[in-house]
C-alpha cells in the first residue's frame, strides 16, 4: 500500500515537470518578441530592453530554465513586473477567498448532485429522471458566468437577500462569509453538480442490475438503504474519479465567477495580471493550480482501495 | 448472452415481407421520434446560424456604430432589444456577435479533432513514442483548460485567429487520448491483425480498419468541444483576454455590460441568452448522436 502511493506520487512528478516546463517556455513560443508585447503598445525601446533583462529573455533559454526551477523547488515562484512585491505573497494574500468559494462550492455539489443522481437512476425513465437529466443537459450548457448573472438578478437585486457583489472575509463571522459567497458558489456549482448527477445516475444504474442488489431486495432490505447503503458505496469509483476531473472546471469557473461577483481571489489575480500583462504572476498562479489538480487527482487514485477493497495494487 | 438470433434463415423472407424496408420520409420520421435531441438541437443551430449569416439582411444598423446621444435606451419598436452605454444597437451587435461564437466553436472542433487524431494515431501506433506523447498529453490536459488558453492570450495580441489557436491547444489533448484508446483496441482486433500479417502498410489499416471505427466518437467528442470552445471564446472575451473590445461577440457585449449590470440587466441577459442557446443546441446535438451511433451505451449515460 505504502509501496503503492510512492510509486505514484513519484509517476506523478514527470507529469508536473511536463507542466512546469511548458508553463515557462511559453513566453517563448509566442510568436514575436514577448517583451515587446508585454510591455504594450506605448512601451519606449529602453522600457522593452529593461523588461527584457528583468524577465531574464536575454539569458539562454536553459540556464534561466534551470534557476527557475531552482528558485521554484525553494518556494520562490518569482517577482510581479506589476507591482515589484514577491508572487507568492501576491498568492497568499488571495488564496482564503478562491479556498472558501471552492470548499463551499464543493460541498453544495456533493450534498446536491449525488442524492439527484442516485434518485434519477433509482425511479430511470421516470418524470423524476426525465427533469433531472434536463436539467443536467442545461446546466452543462449555460456558461458559469450566465448562471452567475442570471442568479445574482434574482436573490441580490429583486429579493435582496444576499449582497450583489463582494467578498466578506472569514474573520467577520461565518454568517457575512456565507452569505456573500453562497450565490457565487450555486452559480460556480452548477456545472459541477450537471456532470457528478450524470455518472453517479450512470454508475447506480449499472450496480442496480446486479445480482446482490436483487439479493438485498429479496431479503427485505428497504429501499432506501438499497439505494444508499448498497448501490451508492458500490458505484463510488466512478463518482470519486469524476469529482477529482471535475476540480478543473472549478478553477476554470472561479476566474469568472470571481470577476462576475467581484471577489479578490485567485480568479480576479489572474485576470487583473492578464490586464497589466503580468506574465510572471499568471506563470505563477496556473503552476500552482495545475499542481494542486494533479495532486486532488493523485490522492483520488490512492483513495480507490479504501473506496474499493478489491482493488489491490 | 441470451440475445442470440436463433430464428432460422429460411423465416428470412417471411420476416422481409412482414417488415418491408421503411421508405425514406418513414425513416427520418423513425429516426426522429427516437432521438428527438438531434433534431432540437439541429433546428436550433440552424436558426443561430441563419441570423449570423443572415445579420445584415434581419434589420440591423452597423453593430459598431456609436451614438452617444441614444445612449442605455430600452428595448423599443427602433432598436429591438435597446442600446448599449455607447448609444450602439443591441440588436445588430448580438446578431453579429453569433459569427464569432460560430467562427471559433467550428474552427476549434475542427481543428482540435484533426490535430488530436493525429498525434492519437501517432502514439497509438509507434510504440516508442506513445509513452513520451501521452505524458506530454497528460502534462497540457493537467492545466485547467481555461487558464491555458488565458495564459497563451496574455502572450498574443487579441484576435480570433489567436483565440482559436489558444483554445484548440487546450482541447487537442483529449481527443488524442481517446484516438488512442481506440487505436489500441483496435489494434487487438483478429481483422486488424490479420491485415498486419498479410503485409498492409500502416496507411492502408489506418484508412480501411482505424478510421471507419473511429468516426462514431470522434464526431460527438468534436460536438462537445465546439460548445466547449463556444463558452471558452466568450468567458476569454468577458475578462478582457479574447477578441478586440471593437469585434462585437457575445462575451465581449456582455463584459461592457458588467458597467451598467444593476441598471440594465437586458444588456447581459440578451447576450447570455444566445450563448447559453447556442451551447444547448450543440450539446442535444452531441448526446443525441451519441445516442443514436452507440445504442448499447445510449441506456447507461
Amino acid at each position: 500500500m505504502i509501496g503503492y502511493i510512492l510509486r505514484r506520487l513519484l509517476a506523478a512528478i514527470p507529469v508536473m515537470a511536463i507542466v512546469a516546463f511548458f508553463v515557462f517556455s511559453l513566453l517563448y513560443l509566442a510568436p514575436g518578441d514577448p517583451a515587446a508585447i508585454i510591455a504594450g503598445d506605448h512601451a519606449s525601446p529602453e522600457q522593452i530592453a529593461q523588461l527584457r533583462v528583468t524577465l531574464g529573455l536575454d539569458r539562454p533559454f536553459l540556464t534561466r530554465f534551470v534557476s527557475w526551477v531552482w528558485a521554484l523547488l525553494h518556494g520562490d515562484l518569482g517577482t510581479s513586473i506589476f507591482t515589484n512585491l514577491p508572487i507568492t505573497t501576491l498568492i497568499a494574500q488571495r488564496l482564503e477567498p478562491t479556498l472558501s468559494l471552492m470548499a463551499i462550492t464543493l460541498v453544495l455539489a456533493l450534498l446536491i448532485a449525488i442524492p439527484m443522481g442516485a434518485l434519477a437512476a433509482w425511479r430511470a425513465g421516470s418524470l423524476l429522471d426525465r427533469l433531472v437529466m434536463t436539467t443536467a443537459v442545461v446546466g452543462f450548457s449555460a456558461p458559469v458566468f450566465v448562471i452567475g448573472y442570471v442568479l445574482d438578478y434574482i436573490f441580490a437585486i429583486q429579493l435582496r437577500w444576499v449582497p450583489v457583489q463582494g467578498y466578506a472575509p472569514i474573520e467577520g463571522g461565518l454568517g457575512p462569509w456565507f452569505r456573500s459567497l453562497i450565490v457565487p458558489s450555486a452559480a460556480l456549482g452548477i456545472v459541477y453538480i450537471a456532470l457528478i448527477a450524470r455518472i453517479t445516475r450512470a454508475a447506480v444504474l449499472e450496480v442496480l442490475s446486479q445480482d446482490y442488489i436483487r439479493t438485498a431486495r429479496a431479503k427485505g432490505v428497504g429501499s432506501g438503504s438499497i439505494l444508499f447503503v448498497h448501490a451508492l458505496r458500490n458505484a463510488s469509483v466512478p463518482i470519486v474519479t469524476v469529482v477529482g476531473i471535475g476540480i478543473a472546471l472549478l478553477i476554470g469557473g472561479a476566474v469568472v465567477t470571481e470577476t462576475v461577483f467581484a471577489i479578490p481571489g485567485l480568479g480576479r489575480l489572474t485576470v487583473d495580471s492578464v490586464l497589466r500583462r503580468d506574465y510572471p504572476v499568471i506563470q505563477g498562479v496556473i503552476l500552482l493550480f495545475s499542481f494542486a489538480y494533479v495532486l486532488i487527482n493523485l490522492i483520488i487514485d490512492v483513495s480507490y482501495t479504501f473506496l474499493d477493497p478489491r482493488i489491490r495494487y | 448472452m441470451s440475445n442470440i438470433d436463433v430464428s432460422p434463415p429460411r423465416l428470412a423472407h417471411v420476416k422481409a415481407e412482414l417488415f418491408p424496408p421503411a421508405r425514406k420520409q418513414y425513416r427520418i420520421l423513425a429516426f426522429a421520434s427516437k432521438y428527438p435531441n438531434v433534431i432540437v438541437g439541429t433546428l436550433l443551430l440552424l436558426i443561430v446560424i441563419a441570423l449570423s449569416i443572415f445579420a445584415p439582411w434581419l434589420g440591423t444598423t452597423d453593430p459598431t456604430l456609436i451614438a452617444p446621444t441614444r445612449r442605455t435606451r430600452p428595448p423599443s419598436s427602433d432598436s429591438w432589444f435597446g442600446t448599449d452605454m455607447l448609444g450602439r444597437d443591441l440588436y445588430s451587435r448580438v446578431l453579429y456577435g453569433g459569427r464569432v461564437s460560430l467562427i471559433v466553436g467550428f474552427s476549434v472542433a475542427i481543428l482540435a479533432s484533426s490535430i488530436g487524431l493525429l498525434v492519437g494515431l501517432f502514439a497509438g501506433f509507434m510504440r516508442k513514442a506513445d509513452g513520451p506523447v501521452m505524458r506530454v498529453m497528460d502534462g497540457l490536459m493537467s492545466i485547467p483548460p481555461i487558464l491555458l488558453a488565458i495564459s497563451l492570450m496574455a502572450l498574443t495580441q487579441g484576435s480570433v485567429g489567436n483565440v482559436i489557436i489558444a483554445v484548440t491547444i487546450a482541447e487537442f489533448p483529449r481527443v488524442s487520448r481517446l484516438t488512442r484508446g481506440v487505436v489500441l483496441s483496435l489494434r487487438s482486433q483478429t481483422y486488424v491483425e490479420a491485415a498486419v500479417a498479410a503485409g498492409s502498410r500502416i496507411p492502408t489499416i489506418v484508412l480501411r480498419h482505424i478510421l471507419p471505427n473511429a468516426v462514431a466518437p470522434l464526431v460527438v467528442q468534436s460536438t462537445y468541444i465546439c460548445a466547449s470552445a463556444m463558452i471558452v471564446e466568450a468567458i476569454l472575451s468577458f475578462i478582457g483576454a479574447g477578441v478586440p473590445p471593437i469585434i462585437p461577440s457575445w462575451g465581449n457585449i456582455m463584459s461592457e455590460g458588467r458597467a451598467l449590470w444593476q441598471l440594465r440587466p437586458h444588456l447581459i441577459f440578451i447576450p447570455a441568452l444566445f450563448l447559453s442557446m447556442t451551447v444547448l443546441a450543440i450539446n442535444l446535438l452531441g448526446d443525441g448522436l451519441r445516442d443514436a451511433l452507440d445504442p448499447k451505451g445510449a441506456a447507461h449515460v
